[in-house]
């Protein structure tokens, strides 16, 4: 009897003891530091940097995303590598490196399923997201970008070669591919609205967009401002925009014109435009703050040391100023007070009040890009 | 036809010839044009030039170039493509610079 409570007491401390070392990782987040292939754990209530990772090879172009737990993130690199990383023990959890090239990758929304992008072999793979073995593989025949996750435990994709779209049903024993031809030329990335509906991609080859009703039972192509930019002298691209942050203010949402320096602005039901921003350069992200009043733009080469503000009511921009050499991304807290900025080659991170504007704090971090906030576990899409 | 390809090869040559010298380039300038390469090439390149958007660019898959020739595209781009023309932000000597810089790959 005695020993068997001695033995109970020990459980019960070691539990406690596990209870101790429990991190919250809701305000947690991870910064790729893209030429060191690191990344960086920050804490945004404390707006400090808690650990690097390192180990994950070529970063330039990664993203992640996170598991529904907060714990997992799965980051996707240049070279193919697929990494789990541990957030809560700081430490890689596996890797693959499944593919030569790829581009970027998202979590079904169960968070069973880890899809990843690739350019080469073209096309899309899966992964069991606790194990990292492949479950399928889609191959394209072509750079495949804009990949995203849908409700139904489905993936939506595009072929920048081909100009089709395919959405990939993996709630059956057996994937189901659909194929939407005629998306346009040379799509460059996609963005899916937070519902999951409306899956929207750009196109480089031509001045217009394109967009899907995802629920619709048979979804066309809808052409989204054909000939955007007509009249007009396409100026040389140095950087493609990122679709991703999508804007919704009322109804509309603002979209970066290609080889132009202006935004778009688009009814969100009629896919109609409705107004255009001039910006200072050609935008590579225009984001929306969580709550949709204000837009947040940065540029490509060379101007990619200034942010714009845009106020979506007006649609004029508000604010404008010059974080640093080489502005690579930015990321808001979930709840839009603070907006997290990459300054690439100033080596930091800056933190800046979405209301005042003013400057918080400034973080190291080694070439800094992509910034992601935990919070992106529960958004469809991101 | 002929007339109009031998006119475009001796334009073409022309151009080739009018191209400054790479050493031209300061060892500041050298260093911010590594900086882009490896940075702003590198977003559609890659980090290590094995490609993304934009092709291959390592040694093996760029040597059987001239100098003069990868420059040109560096500066006119290539059309139909997302390769962008860089003479807006380049001058002659800084894209023969990067041209060389990457022919000679890791051993520089």
């Amino acid at each position: 009897m005695k020993r068997m409570t001695l033995g109970l007491a020990a459980a019960l401390m070691l539990a406690a003891a596990a209870r101790a070392d429990t991190t919250a990782t809701g305000d947690l987040g991870l910064v790729i530091e893209r030429t060191t292939g690191s990344v960086l754990l920050v804490d945004q209530s404390d707006r400090a940097a808690l650990a690097r990772i390192e180990g994950l090879g070529d970063l330039s172009h990664a993203s992640l995303v996170y598991s529904p737990d907060e714990r997992f993130a799965y980051v996707f690199g240049r070279d193919g590598g697929l990494t789990k990383i541990d957030i809560v023990k700081r430490e890689i959890a596996g890797r693959v490196v499944q593919a030569g090239n790829a581009i970027g990758g998202a979590i079904s929304d169960d968070g069973e399923l880890v899809a990843v992008s690739n350019y080469e072999p073209g096309g899309v793979r899966v992964f069991d997201a606790d194990t990292l073995d492949m479950v399928a593989d889609f191959p394209t025949g072509s750079k495949t970008i804009g990949l995203v996750d849908v409700p139904g435990r489905k993936f939506v994709f595009t072929m920048w070669d081909s100009g089709e779209t395919w959405i990939a049903d993996m709630s059956g024993a057996e994937p189901r591919i659909t194929k939407i031809p005629d998306m346009g030329k040379n799509p460059y990335d996609a963005l899916v609205t937070a519902n999951g509906r409306t899956y929207i991609t750009g196109l480089f080859g031509e001045d217009g967009l394109t967009a899907l009703d995802l629920w619709e039972q048979d979804p066309q192509p809808i052409r989204v401002l054909p000939g955007y930019g007509r009249g007009e002298q396409k100026m040389p691209v140095y950087k493609m925009p990122h679709l991703e942050g999508w804007a919704l203010a009322g109804d509309e949402f603002v979209l970066p014109a290609v080889g132009h320096h202006e935004v778009l602005w688009v009814d969100a039901r009629s896919l109609k435009e409705t107004g255009r921003t001039r910006t200072h350069g050609q935008p590579v992200f225009a984001m929306a703050r969580p709550d949709g009043r204000q837009v947040w733009v940065n540029f490509a080469h060379p101007e990619n040391d200034t942010v714009q503000v845009i106020d979506t009511l007006t649609k004029q921009v508000i604010h404008e100023f010059k974080p640093g050499p080489a502005v690579l991304h930015m990321e808001f807290t979930p709840r839009g007070h603070e907006v997290w900025i990459s300054v690439r080659d100033a080596g930091k991170i800056m933190i800046y009040d979405t209301h005042s504007f003013e400057k918080l704090r400034e973080i190291d971090a080694d070439s800094p890009s992509g910034i992601f906030f935990t919070a992106r576990a529960h958004r469809t899409g991101l | 036809m002929p007339r109009i390809a031998a006119i475009f090869c001796a334009l073409f040559l022309a151009a080739a010839a009018a191209l400054a010298s790479a050493q031209q380039v300061t060892p500041e300038r050298a260093a911010s044009l590594e900086h882009l390469v490896v940075q702003d090439c590198g977003s559609c390149h890659g980090l290590t030039m094995k490609g993304g958007l934009g092709s291959p660019l390592t040694r093996e898959a760029i040597s059987h170039y001239d100098p003069d020739v990868l420059a040109l595209v560096i500066l006119d781009g290539v059309p139909g493509t997302a390769m962008p023309p860089w003479r807006p932000l380049l001058s002659e000597a800084d894209a023969l610079w990067i041209a060389e810089y990457l022919l000679e790959g890791d051993s520089k």
